[in-house]
């Protein structure tokens, strides 16, 4: 790594902390305000660093994909860092979607709607619908499930249209060293919520098919029931029900992440010709997140309906 | 951290695009969609509602041809009991009256008889009488030549 990358100067900024990969060379002036401490101070140096310095294209697309990890300067691949900037955003938007659906229903009438109450029926409706059509168990879970997944994923690819550079130089300003705000382009997020599937899916096969059949229908399966097949029969299955979440998770995940990648590329060409393709880009969008929201929740219920069923 | 400040205006006209994009592809139809959607429910309970006054309606009306054919019944029953206690009345009367008309008959009758026995009697007597006065006197007496005496005293008895 180059010593000139911003994102260790930015390390050197938050308080000395060297865990990432080296010291930087070029903000002795950052530095300083840093070591001198206090909030405020910091938050002014950070606010001129922004306003004065450049970075390279290369920092600055890694800047755009690193999360904000706890503890600093814990090494990417650890398993048990933290993605505060994922979690605190789907945190918001799931307080947000929970609260909007409460608006709509605790307003309701059963005469002639209001707007919130409308949308929010219209919304239930349609999820509604979509599970009517491939599920035909007992609604009273998957019901609510297929929303919850419908309006969360769509709120998660909704921040990728937020200009990708706002939110993050906010919170650098005010003291955090990166922020991505798209929860489906960090792959922790999608894949926490198509193992919850994974779960579900496993739960419902033995819900509709009971132990023993779940258990047979594992063992003697696509092959038929010979002995010698088992062992074929059930790697198959496994293989079958991890690739499950495994697609869900990462075409969602693909699908954002190249999205974002894209917008923070197209940031990169002079200001004044970016609303060209940044526009188009952005007017795709509005296919592709609430088409990915769906085909999210669609798969989730035909993944469901498919393990209920007795075959 | 970034490649310039401008970038943040470049993104700006981006997000500026996006939102006329919003404005004039995606609004309008959901907007009209949600319209549509708060007519219909609005068109249902007004249809509804009105149905409901219409069924109110004729109930009530239902309920006033009962009240009404109640009462038409209640008067004629009193017109019948009126009526048949006029016609027993009646029948009453004429048997009073059948009753006086036969005891007045029965009584000339009655009188016709006693009259007639009397007359009857009132002859009888006169002949005893004179048999009588005959047998006391021992000397016949000419009936003829006494008849009118004989008439006369009878008829002061």
């Amino acid at each position: 790594m180059a010593s000139g990358n911003q994102q260790l100067d930015t390390d050197a900024l938050a308080g000395g902390d060297v865990g990432q990969a080296g010291v930087a060379g070029n903000t002795d002036m950052l530095t300083q305000v840093g070591e001198s401490g206090g909030w405020w101070a910091e938050t002014k140096a950070r606010a001129s660093f922004v306003w004065n310095e450049q970075a390279d294209a290369g920092a600055y697309v890694n800047h755009h994909i690193t999360n904000l990890r706890l503890p600093k300067g814990a090494d990417p691949m650890d398993p048990f860092v933290w993605h505060v900037d994922t979690m605190l955003v789907s945190w918001v938007l799931g307080l947000f979607f929970v609260f909007f659906l409460f608006m709509g229903a605790r307003r309701a009438t059963a005469g002639v709607p209001g707007k919130l109450q409308n949308f929010v029926e219209m919304l239930v409706d349609f999820v509604e619908n979509s599970v009517k059509e491939s599920f035909h168990g007992p609604r009273n879970f998957v019901g609510p499930l297929a929303l919850t997944i419908f309006g969360v994923v769509l709120l998660w690819n909704l921040m990728d249209l937020v200009p990708v550079d706002y939110v993050p130089t906010i919170m650098y300003i005010l003291g955090a060293d990166y922020f991505r705000i798209v929860p489906s382009a960090d792959i922790n997020a999608p894949f926490g919520m198509s193992l919850t599937v994974l779960a579900l899916i496993i739960i419902y096969s033995i819900k509709g098919k009971g132990f023993g059949g779940y258990g047979k229908e594992l063992f003697t399966h696509p092959f038929g029931g010979n002995p010698l097949l088992w062992i074929p029969n059930l790697l198959l299955n496994i293989v079958e029900l991890i690739a499950k979440p495994v697609s869900l998770a990462m075409r969602l995940f693909g699908n954002l992440y190249a999205a974002e990648l894209i917008f923070v590329l197209i940031a990169l060409l002079p200001w004044w010709i970016q609303f060209i393709p940044g526009g188009a880009w952005a007017i795709f969008h509005i296919l592709v997140v609430p088409l990915q929201a769906f085909l999210f929740m669609s798969l989730t219920i035909v993944y469901i309906a498919l393990a209920y069923e007795k075959h | 951290m970034l490649p310039s400040i401008w970038t943040l205006v470049g993104q700006a006209g981006t997000f500026l695009v996006f939102i006329w994009a919003v404005m004039t592809f995606v609004w309008p139809p959901l907007t009209q969609a949600m319209e549509e959607r708060r007519q219909k429910i609005a068109d249902g309970l007004a249809h509804s509602e009105q149905a409901e006054q219409a069924l109110d309606r004729a109930q009530a009306e239902a309920e006033e041809i009962l009240r009404d054919a109640r009462r038409k019944a209640g008067e004629i029953i009193e017109q019948a009991s009126s009526r048949s206690n006029q016609i027993v009345e009646e029948a009453r009367q004429l048997a009073v009256a059948e009753r006086d008309r036969q005891v007045t008959a029965a009584e000339a009758e009655i009188r016709l008889a006693t009259n007639q026995a009397r007359e009857a009697l009132r002859g009888r007597l006169a002949e005893l009488a004179v048999a009588g006065a005959g047998r006391v006197i021992e000397k016949e007496i000419d009936a003829n030549a006494h008849r009118e005496l004989l008439d006369k005293l009878a008829a002061q008895l």
